[in-house]
Order: structure tokens, then sequence, then C-alpha cells
């Protein structure tokens, strides 16, 4: 009976698996065919990177805030720490290095790297608190990142690197020299790596990454913390080895999200906008509105959201409070209790259900 | 739990394989599209399609909705006036919310559109992801006001306005030449592409004239409402004269503040300051003696300023600023380019860029922001920025 039980939650696993890369594979496959007949418009074409971006800052995301069941609110200081790490060194060697396949894989290791070492840096302290506090810390963290960016000046001539912490004038360079990091102006000149191919397969190893961490040993007992600290303790769990686990593949996972982002543009500069608590803000709405812990769902909810305010470019003044509306409804639809009574009356499953219960009467 | 293993991976391979296939047909497949959406475009369009972007939402907005105001003015005026070469022109203002993904966002809407003529982007930092796009579409682009270097740096983008360098270069050559301070203080707004320009460049060139800036203080987006500690520390310094090179707006708070402590230095601006004397609940009194630089002012009195001027008053209903005299020159030096190289609307993208951008070097402009303005190679203008002093809450020519 125990066996039976546990061989049908599993493959209730696999199958949930199995729908969220097929969900993916599909949708890709789907625009891929849009792009070769040509009916794809150039909108949607530019869209496909920044909606990669997104899916796999959302799914980062999700292994802290569902999985984890920490509120973290600096996601986009770790996709901030990836996007400047990767952009500089891929202005570093533009020149030398032209094969841009091999730049951009250094560059994803990089920056996820340097992501992951910012998240070991605040998981050190932060995870030892809980609830709000962690948030505030996160909080913090990420306006600390975005704002230290902004008075960064980081040239380059032929004595060498140069750096300044007041302004590029004092950097004191040969005329000859190249600015690379400019200050609040960010970085210029960022060579366009990024693809919707490279991008894809991204996604498809964040997924991979976060179900297989989910559906593991390590994922139990991050579970385990996440439902009771305190009974996960008593069975001998290393509640802070797990939680950094966690928490520092989500933030590289981040990195990850923001080398994509930095190679999509050519200027990448750090704004309230981009990597500031806005940003982390939006990405914790895709995974709450998603559903918090739920993969799959943050994956479409960050398709949705990103794409929602392009496609309503035709109602012009009306267009962001049209979004706002639009974001209200949908999570009244999908998290209030009368709706989801109302959906599972008129599920697919439950129609399927009933058509075979009255055939079996029949 | 060795099944689901197995599944994974047998799916995994299978991506790998359609990404394979897909992979390779990619790149050229699109190419062929975008082209064959531009030939379509062209072919069917009797009508000269000029796409537009700027921030319509946002803290940016004023920006955006000025120029937007001013092209749809000018362009109606075009029209009436029976277009450009016989044929007219249509204009479609995208939002970008300041943002440069967004802009991007909004260049692939109007390419969708149909646009021919790109007239924007209005900030700096967006356009400089903007132009990459035009650059490898080779759409003929000029922007009303966006200041940085790199925001035009390839050979098909043009613009308006002065640039960052020029200003900070000229303002420094004119306080140095008219001896206006031997002390100077710098507030600019470090996380602004426009002012950290400006001040840059203004530092530079300090340095060579013999000027002593004995404090620069930055502020940043998130601190731009009290600025008590920068003025002090400048009135402590003994500067003379306080160097502006940020927005009206701030700038507004910056003279409330400093009256306040009691400091009285010459203050000085860019173009940015223009528009200060509409800011709602600003005692005018207190921006009596401003120096500022600005390619256009509201109350000169010849026919042309005048009649945009009450032409932008009945529809917007208030005074147009720099910005959106900038975008009104646009759409005026864009018809005397295109009437000159003789470019028709059925001409596709690139051939109309091809066509424009030998006449840009040849052409000579007088419009609401400057007189016989020509352009360089590189995009730049020609332009004499006009200094001005206000003096009875009325600007004069200095």
């Amino acid at each position: 009976m125990m066996k039976k039980n546990m061989k049908k939650t599993i493959s209730k696993n696999v199958k949930s698996n199995i729908i969220t890369f097929g969900i993916a594979a599909a949708a890709f496959i789907f625009v891929q065919i849009l792009i070769a007949t040509g009916s794809l418009s150039s909108l949607m074409q530019g869209l496909m990177v920044p909606l990669c971006t997104y899916v796999i800052l959302a799914v980062s995301l999700n292994l802290t805030v569902g999985i984890l069941g920490e509120l973290s609110l600096g996601h986009a200081g770790f996709m901030c720490v990836g996007a400047f790490a990767s952009a500089f060194f891929s202005r570093c060697v533009e020149d030398t290095m032209t094969n841009s396949l091999v730049r951009f894989i250094l560059a994803l290791l990089i920056g996820a790297v340097a992501a992951a070492i910012f998240g070991v840096i605040i998981g050190i302290p932060v995870l030892r608190l809980r609830g709000d506090y962690l948030a505030i810390v996160t909080l913090a963290f990420g306006e600390i990142i975005k704002n230290i960016v902004n008075v960064m000046y980081v040239g380059r001539d032929s004595n060498g690197f140069h750096f300044s912490m007041k302004d590029a004038v004092s950097m004191d360079m040969e005329p000859d020299g190249d600015i690379i990091i400019n200050g609040a102006q960010g970085i210029n000149g960022i060579p366009n790596d990024s693809t919707f191919i490279i991008g894809f397969i991204l996604v498809i190893i964040t997924l991979i990454i976060v179900i297989n961490l989910v559906n593991s040993r390590t994922g139990r007992a991050v579970m385990a913390i996440r439902d009771n600290r305190i009974a996960a303790e008593s069975v001998g769990i290393n509640i802070t080895k797990y939680k950094m686990m966690a928490f520092v593949i989500s933030a590289a996972l981040a990195g990850i999200g923001g080398v994509l982002y930095a190679h999509n543009l050519s200027t990448l500069t750090a704004l309230p906008k981009n990597f500031g608590y806005n940003m982390s803000i939006m990405i914790l709405v895709f995974v709450v509105l998603g559903g918090i812990g739920s993969i799959r769902g943050s994956m479409i909810s960050a398709v949705i959201l990103t794409l929602l305010p392009e496609l309503l470019r035709g109602l012009n003044d009306y267009r962001m409070l049209i979004y706002a509306i639009v974001l209200i409804l949908m999570m009244l639809f999908n998290w209030s209790p009368k709706a989801k009574e109302l959906r599972s009356r008129f599920s697919l499953k439950n129609l399927f259900a009933k058509n075979k219960s009255a055939k079996e009467a029949e | 739990m060795k099944l689901k293993k197995i599944l994974s991976l047998c799916l995994a391979g299978a991506m790998v394989l359609s990404l394979a296939a897909c992979g390779s047909k990619d790149s050229g497949s699109s190419d062929n599209a975008s082209a064959d959406n531009g030939a379509q475009a062209s072919s069917d369009a009797q009508v000269f399609k000029i796409g537009s972007i700027g921030p319509t939402t946002g803290g940016a907005a004023i920006y955006g909705n000025a120029v937007k105001s001013a092209i749809e003015i000018a362009v109606d005026e075009v029209n009436a006036a029976g277009g450009i070469n016989g044929y007219q022109v249509e204009c479609n203002f995208q939002d970008d919310e300041h943002d440069a993904e967004k802009s991007v966002n909004a260049y692939n809407t109007l390419k969708d559109w149909g646009m021919q003529i790109l007239v924007g982007t209005v900030t700096s930092k967006p356009c400089e992801a903007v132009v990459e796009k035009t650059s490898a579409d080779n759409m003929f682009q000029i922007t009303p006001s966006a200041t940085s270097v790199n925001s035009i740096q390839h050979e098909n983008a043009f613009r308006m306005c002065f640039s960052d360098p020029n200003q900070g270069t000229e303002s420094a050559n004119y306080i140095a030449d008219n001896s206006l301070a031997t002390k100077i203080s710098v507030i600019y707004d470090s996380s602004d592409t426009y002012s950290s320009g400006i001040y840059t460049q203004f530092a530079a060139t300090a340095k060579e004239r013999g000027l002593e800036i004995v404090t620069a203080d930055a502020f940043t987006a998130d601190s731009n409402t009290d600025f008590s500690v920068q003025i002090q520390k400048a009135k402590d310094a003994g500067a003379d004269l306080l160097f502006l090179p940020i927005y009206y707006s701030q700038a507004a708070l910056i003279l409330q503040q400093a009256d306040k402590i009691g400091y009285d230095p010459v203050f000085f601006g860019v173009d940015g300051m223009d528009g200060i004397l509409s800011v709602e609940n600003f005692d005018t009194t207190l921006a009596e003696g401003l120096i500022f630089l600005t390619p256009f002012a509201a109350t000169a009195e010849d026919d042309l300023t005048q009649n945009f001027v009450k032409a932008y008053e009945a529809k917007c209903g208030e005074t147009p600023n720099q910005f959106a005299a900038d975008a009104y020159d646009c759409v005026y030096v864009l018809k005397m380019a295109i009437e000159k190289a003789g470019v028709t609307p059925d001409m596709s993208v690139s051939d109309i860029c091809e066509a424009l951008k030998p006449v840009m070097g040849e052409i000579s402009y007088t419009g609401l922001t400057g007189q016989d303005i020509s352009w360089t190679a590189e995009g730049e203008p020609s332009k004499a920025p006009i200094v001005v002093k206000i003096v009875n809450g009325a600007y004069e020519l200095q």
C-alpha cells in the first residue's frame, strides 16, 4: 500500500515535470516555426530574450520564496551583480576574444559566480534572520548594490586599470584610455551576444537545476526547514547549510538572468527602474501571481506579465492603468477562494471525470 | 526515481536536437522575414511614416510629452501645407518609460507599423540602445534631445540638440571669458547621463582655463529633494558661482534652499534650466540673475517662434520648452532633407537612409533653435548656444 502510494506520487511528480518542460519546449518550437515562416513581428522577436531573462529570474526567485520560504526583496541586486560583472568582462575581452559564443559562455560563468559570491556574503549574516528581517536586509542590499555601481568608475589605458569612486576625471588616465564603467552612465558598447537560442537553453538549464533540486534529498531538507524549522533541526538537518545552498543557487541563477539582460542591449545602467526595488518587486509579482512554489506558474506568469504591457500599446495613455487592473483581476481569478471553487467546478479534469462516470453509469 | 531521471534526460536530449535543427535555419530565415516585412511596408505606403519614441509615463514624462505634442504640431502643419514632396506624413509616438529595454520594444513596435524614419529617442540612455538597432537596420534617425555622445555613435544617426561635452565646454568658456567667477561649486546628478556628462567635460575645460572648482557634489535620483548639505559645502568653500548642470525642477529647489541659508552666488545653468519660470509654487524672484545656456527661448519675438508657441499653447495649455522646440525643428529638418534628396515613400528604409545621409552634410537649416544649422558627418549640429539671463522675470539675451 505504502509502496503504491509512493509510486503514485513519484509518477505525479514526473508528469508535472514533463508538463513544465513540455510547455517550454512547445513554446520554443512554436516561436521557431513562426520565425521560420516570417509571421512573427519584430516586436515579438525583440521580446524573446527579455522573456527568457524574466523566466529565469522568476524561477530562481521561486527557489528562495517558494521552496526555501524566505521573502527576498533584493533579487534585482543579484541580477545587477551578474549583469555588471559579465558586461565588464565582455567589454575587456571584446577585442581579443572574437568568438562570441565562447565569450558569452565565459561571461555567463563570471556573472553566475559573481552573483553567487554576493549570495554567500549576504547569506552568512542574513539567513540567521527570520521573516521580515530577511526581507528588509535583502531590500537594502539591492539598493546598496545599485548605488555602489552608480559611483564606480573603471577605466583602462596603456598603464593598466584605473579605479575611482569619485568621477571619471580623477582617474587620471592617458588620453588613449577607455572608460569601461562610467559611473551612473554605466557600461557602453557591450557586444550583443544574447540570442533566443541561448536564452532558451538557459531557461531549460534553470528549470533542470531547480526542479531537480526540489525533488532531491536536498530539496526535501530545504522544504522541511520551510515547513517546520524546529522539527527539521531535531532530525539533524543542518539548517544553515541547506538554507545557504538554496539561497546561493537562487542568487547565481539571478546572475545568469542578469548576464542575459546585459548582453541583449548594448548599454547598461543601474537605474531604479531596471535594477532597483521596482524590479525586485516585479519579479516577486511574477512569483506570487504564478503561485508560490509552483515553478511552472512562475514561468507562465513571467511570460504573460512581460508581454502584457507591450501588447497593450494600442491603448496609448491608458496602457499602464489597464496593466494594473489586469494584474488585480488575474490575482483575484487565481487566488480568491470563490474563483478557485468556480474553476474547480468547470475544470477540464472534472469535465473528463464526469464524462467517465456518466459513461460508466450507462 | 530512476524512471524520472531517464525521462528528463530523454527530454533534454530531444530538446537539444530540436534546438540544433531549428537553430541552424534560424538566423537566415529571420533575416529574410524582416526584409520581407520592410518591403511590404514600403510598397503599400504612399505616406511617409515617421516614428518617434520617448517617455510619456514615469518620471521623465514631461520631456516625452513635449516632444510628442511638438511633432504632432509640426506634422499637422506640414500636411496642411501639402506634405513633403507631395506625400502626406503620418507619425506614431511610442512610450518607452525612459528605459532602454522598453525603448527597444517600442522601436520594434514601430518597425511593425512600417516606420521609415525615426525621430528619437527623447532621452539619452534609451537612445544608446536604440541606435544600435537602427544602425543594424540602416534606418535614418534624428534625435531631438538625446545629448550623450554615444546616442548617435553610428553614421545613420543625427541630433538636433547640443551634445553634453559641447555644453560643458561652452559653459566653462563663457564663465572664463566673462570672468564671472574664480571659485566654482558644482552640484550635479550623478545618476543622470546628461548631468554627469556635462559635469565631466566642464571639469576638464575648467581645468584648462584655470577656473578653480572648489566643491563638486553629486546627488542621485533617489535623493533629489534636499540639497542643504551640498549648498552649505559650497557656501563654506566660498564659491562665488554655483554651476548647476541639472534639470529645472531640482534647480528650483536648490535656489529656494540657497535663499533660506542666505547664500547668493551667481547661478549658472545649462539647457535643462529652461522652464524654471513655469515651476508651480516657485518664487520667480529667486531666479533673478540666473544665467543659463539654451537653444530656444519661448519669448523670442520672431514669427516662427511666436507661431509655434501659440500653436503649442493652444494644444497643450503650456509654454513649450526646448525639448518641444527641438522636436519641432526635427520634423522640418527632415522635410528639408527629404525634399533635397528627392526621397519618396516607396523607397525601402535602407535606401531612404542612404539618400538622406549625404544630404544632411549639405543642408543649412534655420529654425526655432538656431540659425544656419549644419551637420557634421558624425551627426552633430553646428549650433551656438544662446546665453540668457533672467531679468525681471523674463529671459534677456546676453
